[in-house]
């Protein structure tokens, strides 16, 4: 897109993308370490992703006043309009994937002394691999502006959702063959339910960017494949 | 009940905008200054009852397209318009429609105030005086009250009507002004730049009275400011180098317009 006939108009969209990328970039690696911490029940790593939080809050804030004094001193409209108002959105999402992996790094500690058996680990570990690519291809469509890209992420949800199902099913399982077991699993179910929100707000940013270069709302249903609500329920 | 959902109602009103009809009319419309060639091929409608604005660059041929709409260029030597406009049904350019009549139907106030040098009554009972509107005092008194009230300007001038009304402040000037040109009942009013030389306050004075006349007058109005285009008008023009680039609705205009030359001009980026 051509520049603004002022410039400094121009540094200040440049100011609130550069801060996006960078939020993306410390809520990818607290997620990652998040998981990492959980399955190698490292208290350590789980520590530092609880006290890398206050770098996003901090973060989200900055983009948020910053935003607010473009809008008052520019009266943007427009493909500007939207990118400002995307930004502020787009923050808020990154903000709360950082306090998912928080809430994550918090339950280690509870986690830590029961062992968790092999498999559910794999299974948490796919489950967040998934919800990191996801989000790092959403990070990269945030780079380019590619509605089409935006839109495929966004098809893309329902594999998280699915995975997690079937994890929820098999830690019920755990939770029924021995009592003992309910805590930690109980623990792993609100961390698979984590990381499948991560997901949830991956595609979230991909509706929001797919506005800022449209103007329009991706079209359709958002994809779902999550039946944990109704799971269980007594069938008539 | 049958309650309607909000996209429902936004887009009931959109499709009511949609079938406003047409108070003017613009086919093809061309202006030549001498061998200069300012408009080309404009297709233009202007809906009854709705505000529309005219965006674009200087130079771009807004004011000239305004200007054909009640025939100002005729004053202008040399200048040539060709293509058709009507208002309502009436060609305005048939050599038998008589101009002045035109100009009591389709009004204009200009970018500066320009009261006579008269007092605030006589500058109101102008137009009515010389169209015949008007024949007795309390007639003549009924107009002037009626029109400055429209204009928001009565309470202000009321105990002094007869002190001249360029004694007033800028933003009461051109109240003045609006004031003398709803005073002949006119069907559309034009506007060039109305608020371009008045501080906020008038100017919101003036756009929330642009926002009331709309409800019996047609209202064009060009303008500079690109948020005054989005706070007041219901469809937006927006011209270039002689051409009309877009027309829209003015929501669609500054949220996410069509056009790419409209886009870069509303964001103040370099075409």
């Amino acid at each position: 897109m051509s520049m603004h006939i002022m410039s400094a108009y121009d540094e200040e969209l440049k100011y609130l993308t550069r801060r996006i990328s960078e939020m993306g970039g410390i809520a990818e690696q607290m997620v990652g370490e998040s998981v990492r911490a959980l399955v190698n029940s490292d208290l350590a790593l789980a520590q530092k992703v609880i006290s890398d939080d206050t770098i996003l809050d901090e973060a989200e804030r900055q983009i948020g006043e910053k935003a607010i004094i473009t809008i008052a001193k520019r009266q943007p409209v427009a493909a500007d309009l939207r990118e400002i108002m995307g930004s502020i959105r787009i923050a808020s999402d990154l903000e709360r994937v950082g306090d998912l992996g928080k809430n994550n790094a918090k339950r280690v500690i509870a986690v830590a002394g029961s062992g968790i058996p092999r498999k559910l680990a794999r299974g948490l570990e796919h489950l967040a691999e998934l919800a990191l690519v996801q989000l790092k291809e959403v990070l990269d469509v945030y780079a380019s502006r590619s509605p089409e890209k935006a839109n495929s992420i966004r098809e893309r949800d329902e594999e998280i959702d699915a995975i997690y199902t079937s994890l929820f099913r098999e830690l019920l399982t755990y939770m029924m063959e021995d009592p003992r077991n309910i805590t930690p699993c109980t623990h792993l179910l609100f961390c698979a339910k984590n990381i499948e929100r991560i997901g949830d707000h991956a595609t979230n940013i991909a509706e929001t960017i797919y506005y800022m270069a449209t103007g329009a709302q991706p079209e359709g249903e958002r994809p779902k494949d999550d039946n944990t609500s109704t799971l269980g329920a007594v069938k008539d | 009940m049958n309650i309607m959902s909000e996209a429902a109602v936004e887009k009931a009103l959109d499709q009511k905008m949609n079938t406003v009809p047409y108070k003017m009319i613009g086919k093809d419309v061309s202006v030549y200054y001498g061998e200069k060639r300012a408009l080309f091929d404009v297709n233009l409608n202007i809906r009854e009852n709705t505000v529309t604005a005219l965006i674009g660059p200087s130079g771009c041929g807004k004011s000239t397209f305004l200007r054909t709409l009640n025939r100002m260029n005729d004053t202008i030597e040399n200048c040539r318009v060709t293509g058709k406009i009507t208002l309502d049904e009436d060609d305005i350019y048939d050599p038998t429609i008589d101009v002045v009549e035109l100009r009591a139907r389709v009004g204009m106030v200009f970018q500066k105030p320009n009261p006579f040098p008269k007092s605030i009554y006589d500058n109101v009972a102008y137009g009515p005086r010389i169209h015949g509107l008007a024949r007795t005092k309390s007639e003549f008194d009924d107009v002037v009250e009626t029109s400055l009230q429209k204009a928001g300007l009565w309470n202000e001038v009321k105990d002094r009507l007869q002190e001249p009304g360029t004694g007033l402040s800028g933003g009461q000037q051109q109240r003045l002004c609006i004031a003398r040109a709803v005073a002949v009942s006119p069907e559309v009013i034009l506007m060039d730049e109305p608020c371009s030389a008045l501080d906020p306050i008038a100017t919101a004075k003036v756009e929330e009275l642009i926002h009331e006349l709309r409800s019996n007058f047609t209202i064009v109005i060009v303008t500079h400011s690109m948020q005054q285009a989005a706070r007041v008008s219901q469809r937006t023009a927006m011209f270039h180098l002689g051409n009309l680039v877009e027309e829209n609705d003015t929501d669609k205009m500054f949220t996410n317009p069509d056009d790419q030359r409209t886009q870069d001009y509303i964001m103040g980026r370099f075409g």
